[in-house]
C-alpha cells in the first residue's frame, strides 16, 4: 500500500531528496562556491522530471488516502511549473553572480518551493493544500529578501509575508467552517456535501473564505496589495519568478478547489471569481498607465493577467478550464521573455529598471528590440500573436457559458491594458535620444530565453504547439 | 462538576484573549496569552484530549510564549505610537468588525450539520487505546503525507532563518577551540635569558 503511495509522488520525493542531499553537501564543503554548479542541476532536474511526468504519466491515481490526487490536470500544471521554474532559474545565474546574491540555497529555495507547488497542484485534501502552500510560500518569503542589505528588498520579504500569513488565516478559517459542515477534509467527501441549492449559509461563509484566501496567492483584486511592492523591491530574478511559476500553481490549486470541492455547486461560486476577475483585469490595466518602473508595472500586468485567468476558471466548464490552462502556459512563456529583457537591462553594471531608459532602445540593438515588441503586443493580446489566442480562449469560455457581460468587460480592460503596452514600444521606437544608453552586453542565456520566448509567440499561432489538445485532455480529468 | 469547570476555563479562556487585544503593556498581553493557552489546555482535558491538552501547555507556554515575552522584551518597539496610529482607523475597524459579526451571527444561526458529519463528530475519541497512541497511529499511518510535508516546511524555515541572518565577517577574531587545546607550552612560549644591563 505504501510502496504504490510513494510510487506515485516518486517526482515529488526525488526532488525533495535532492534539496537536502545538495543542501548537506554544499555546506560541509564549497558552500557558495557550489552555487553555479547547483542552479545549472536543479534546472536540469525540472527539465528532466518535466520530461519523466509528460512521457510517464498516465490516468488518474489516487495516493495517501485521497489527500494525493496524480491526473492529467496535474501532470498538466507541474509541467509548466517544472519548465518555466528551469527557465527561470536559468535566467537568474548571470544577473545574481553579479549582485553577490548567488548563494547556494537560492537555488535549493526554489527546488523545495517546486515541491511545494507541485503538491498544491495534486492536493485532494484541505490539509495537504495548506501544507503544499506553506511550503511554496516560506520559501518564496526567504527568497524575496534575499537581498537583505537592502530596505527594498527586506521590505518586499515583510509584506509579503505578512500579507502571506494574512491570508493564510483567512484560508484556514474558510477551512475549519468547511470542515465543521461537511465532516471530513478530502474534496471527494466535500463535493457529496457542497451540492448546489443544498448548499447552507455555512458552508458558504467557509467557500468565500477559501476563495479569499487563495485570491491573495494569485494576487487578484482586491486581494493584490502585496504584488507591486513585493515585485519591485525583490531581486529581478526572484520577480520573474514570482511572476510564473507560483502563479500556475496557485491558479491551478484554485481550479482544484473550485471544481474537485465544490464543483457541484458551482453557480455558488463562478459569480464571487467572475467579481474577483473583472476587478483584477480593471485595476491591472488602468494602475499600470502611471508607472515608469518596468517591475511595478510588470506586477499590475499579472494582476490583470490573472483577471483572465480566474475569467476562464469562472465560466465554471471543462471548457473554461481548458482555456485557463492555456492561458496560463502563454503567459509563463510571455513573461519569461520580458523578463529575460528586463533582466539584461543595465547600465555601468547596474540594474535599472526605469522604462525612460529605453528610449530609442531600437537603435542601438534593434534584434532585442524587434523581440520585445513582438512580446509586449502578445502581452496585449494584439491579433495574430499567440497573446491573442490565449484571451480568445477565456473570452470564449465566458460567452458560452452565460457570462457575456464579463467578456464584454475583459475586452473594454483589455484596449485600455494595451496603453501601458505600446507605451513602451513607443519609448523603445519613436523616444527622445538619450546619452546615458543602457549596456550593450548580454549573458547568452537571456539573451536566447528573449528570442526563444518571442519566436513562440509568432510561430506558436499555427497550432499552439498542441497544447489545445493537452490542455483539453487535462481539464476533461478535473471536470466531469 | 464539568459543566462548571468548562465554563469557566471557557470565561477565562475569552477573558485572556481579550486582555491579550486590549492591554497597554506587551508584556501584560503576553502574560494574558498564558493565561489564554492555559485555559484554552484546561478544556482539551475536559474533551478527554489530555495529550493534546499537555503539548499546549508544554510547546505554547513553555516555548513560544516565554520567545514572545522575550521578543516583546528585547525588540524596541514604540507601543504607544503604534496604538495612536491604530486609534484613527478605529471607527473603520469597528464598522467593519460588527458588519461581519453580524454576517456570522446570520451564518451560525442558521447552521444546520451534515447528517454524516454529526456521526463522525460523535467519536471523538478512540475507546480502546489512550490518546497518544492514537495520535501516533493517525500521524503516522493516516496523515504521513501531511507529517513528512510539515517536516520540509520547517527545514525550509530553518534553511530561511539561517540565509536571512548568518554572517561570516571577515573582521572578527573567533575562538578556535581545537587550536587551544593541542597548544604546547614548549611551542607557545620561549624564554628568553635577558643578561642585566643589555636589553634584547
Amino acid at each position: 500500500m505504501l510502496s504504490a503511495d510513494l510510487g506515485i509522488i516518486l517526482p515529488e520525493i526525488i526532488l525533495a531528496i535532492y534539496a537536502m542531499l545538495a543542501l548537506l553537501g554544499a555546506v560541509y564543503t564549497v558552500k557558495d562556491g557550489a552555487a553555479s554548479l547547483l542552479v545549472w542541476v536543479t534546472s536540469g532536474l525540472f527539465l528532466a522530471l518535466a520530461v519523466w511526468i509528460g512521457l510517464n504519466g498516465a490516468g488518474t491515481n489516487v495516493a495517501f488516502n485521497g489527500m494525493f490526487v496524480d491526473d492529467g490536470f496535474a501532470r498538466f500544471a507541474k509541467i509548466v511549473i517544472l519548465v518555466s521554474a528551469a527557465a527561470v532559474l536559468l535566467m537568474s545565474e548571470a544577473y545574481m553572480t553579479r549582485r553577490g546574491l548567488l548563494r547556494f540555497e537560492y537555488p535549493l529555495l526554489i527546488a523545495l518551493a517546486v515541491v511545494g507547488m507541485m503538491m498544491m497542484v495534486s492536493a485532494g485534501d484541505l490539509m495537504a493544500l495548506y501544507m503544499g502552500l506553506e511550503l511554496q510560500s516560506l520559501a518564496l518569503y526567504v527568497v524575496a529578501s534575499l537581498r537583505r542589505d537592502s530596505l527594498k528588498s527586506t521590505e518586499a520579504g515583510l509584506k509579503y509575508f505578512v500579507l502571506g500569513a494574512l491570508s493564510s488565516g483567512l484560508l484556514l478559517y474558510g477551512a475549519s467552517l468547511v470542515y465543521g459542515y461537511s465532516g471530513t477534509t478530502l474534496f471527494s467527501g466535500i463535493i457529496q456535501t457542497a451540492v448546489h441549492g443544498d448548499l447552507s449559509l455555512g458552508l458558504l461563509f467557509g467557500l468565500v473564505f477559501l476563495i479569499s484566501g487563495l485570491a491573495f496567492k494569485v494576487s487578484a483584486v482586491p486581494f493584490h496589495m502585496w504584488t507591486p511592492d513585493g515585485y519591485e523591491g525583490s531581486p529581478t530574478p526572484v520577480t520573474a519568478f514570482f511572476a510564473t511559476a507560483p502563479k500556475v500553481a496557485a491558479m491551478g490549486l484554485f481550479a482544484r478547489v473550485m471544481h474537485d470541492a465544490f464543483g457541484a455547486a458551482v453557480s455558488d461560486w463562478s459569480q464571487v471569481i467572475a467579481l474577483l476577475s473583472v476587478l483584477s483585469m480593471f485595476l491591472g490595466a488602468i494602475a499600470a498607465i502611471g508607472q515608469t518602473d518596468i517591475k511595478r508595472l510588470m506586477a499590475f500586468s499579472s494582476i490583470a493577467h490573472m483577471g483572465y485567468a480566474l475569467m476562464g476558471l469562472a465560466a465554471g466548464t471543462a471548457f473554461g478550464v481548458q482555456a485557463m490552462l492555456i492561458y496560463m502556459a502563454i503567459y509563463v512563456t510571455m513573461n519569461i521573455g520580458t523578463f529575460a529583457f528586463i533582466l539584461s537591462m543595465h547600465r555601468d553594471g547596474q540594474p535599472v529598471s526605469s522604462i525612460g531608459a529605453l528610449n530609442m532602445y531600437s537603435k542601438r540593438e534593434p534584434g532585442k528590440a524587434l523581440a520585445m515588441l513582438v512580446l509586449l503586443f502578445s502581452l496585449a493580446g494584439v491579433p495574430p500573436l499567440v497573446g491573442f489566442f490565449g484571451k480568445l480562449y477565456v473570452l470564449r469560455a465566458a460567452y458560452e457559458a452565460g457570462l457575456a457581460w464579463l467578456a464584454i468587460a475583459g475586452v473594454i480592460a483589455s484596449v485600455i491594458g494595451a496603453f501601458y503596452y505600446l507605451r513602451i514600444v513607443f519609448y523603445m521606437y519613436f523616444g527622445q535620444e538619450r546619452d546615458d544608453a543602457l549596456d550593450k552586453s548580454g549573458s547568452p542565456v537571456l539573451w536566447g530565453m528573449l528570442m526563444a520566448s518571442a519566436v513562440i509567440m509568432v510561430v506558436g499561432v499555427v497550432n499552439l504547439f498542441g497544447i489545445e489538445g493537452a490542455a483539453a485532455a487535462a481539464a476533461a480529468t478535473l471536470v466531469n | 462538576m464539568s459543566v462548571f469547570a468548562f465554563y469557566l476555563f471557557a470565561l477565562s479562556t475569552i477573558a485572556g484573549g481579550l486582555f491579550t487585544v486590549v492591554s497597554r503593556n506587551p508584556v501584560h498581553s503576553v502574560l494574558w496569552l498564558i493565561l489564554a493557552f492555559l485555559s484554552s489546555a484546561g478544556l482539551f482535558v475536559l474533551l478527554g484530549a489530555e495529550f493534546v491538552a499537555m503539548l499546549l501547555v508544554i510547546v505554547y507556554v513553555g516555548a513560544v510564549a516565554v520567545l514572545f515575552l522575550f521578543v516583546v522584551m528585547m525588540l524596541d518597539v514604540d507601543f504607544v505610537e503604534l496604538k495612536a496610529e491604530m486609534a484613527r482607523y478605529m471607527p473603520l475597524a469597528l464598522l467593519i468588525g460588527v458588519v461581519i459579526l453580524m454576517q456570522f451571527a446570520l451564518a451560525f444561526g442558521a447552521w444546520e450539520s451534515n447528517a454524516a458529519a454529526e456521526g463522525l463528530r460523535a467519536q471523538v475519541m478512540p475507546v480502546d487505546r489512550h490518546n497518544t497512541e492514537a495520535l501516533g497511529l493517525i500521524l503516522y499511518d493516516q496523515y504521513f503525507l501531511l507529517f513528512q510535508l510539515a517536516g520540509l516546511i520547517l527545514l525550509v524555515a530553518m534553511i530561511g532563518a539561517i540565509v536571512l541572518t548568518l554572517r561570516h565577517r571577515s573582521d572578527v577574531k573567533r575562538q578556535n577551540v581545537l587550536a587551544q587545546m593541542y597548544r604546547d607550552p614548549a611551542k607557545a612560549m620561549e624564554l628568553k635569558d635577558v643578561k642585566p644591563g643589555q636589553g634584547l
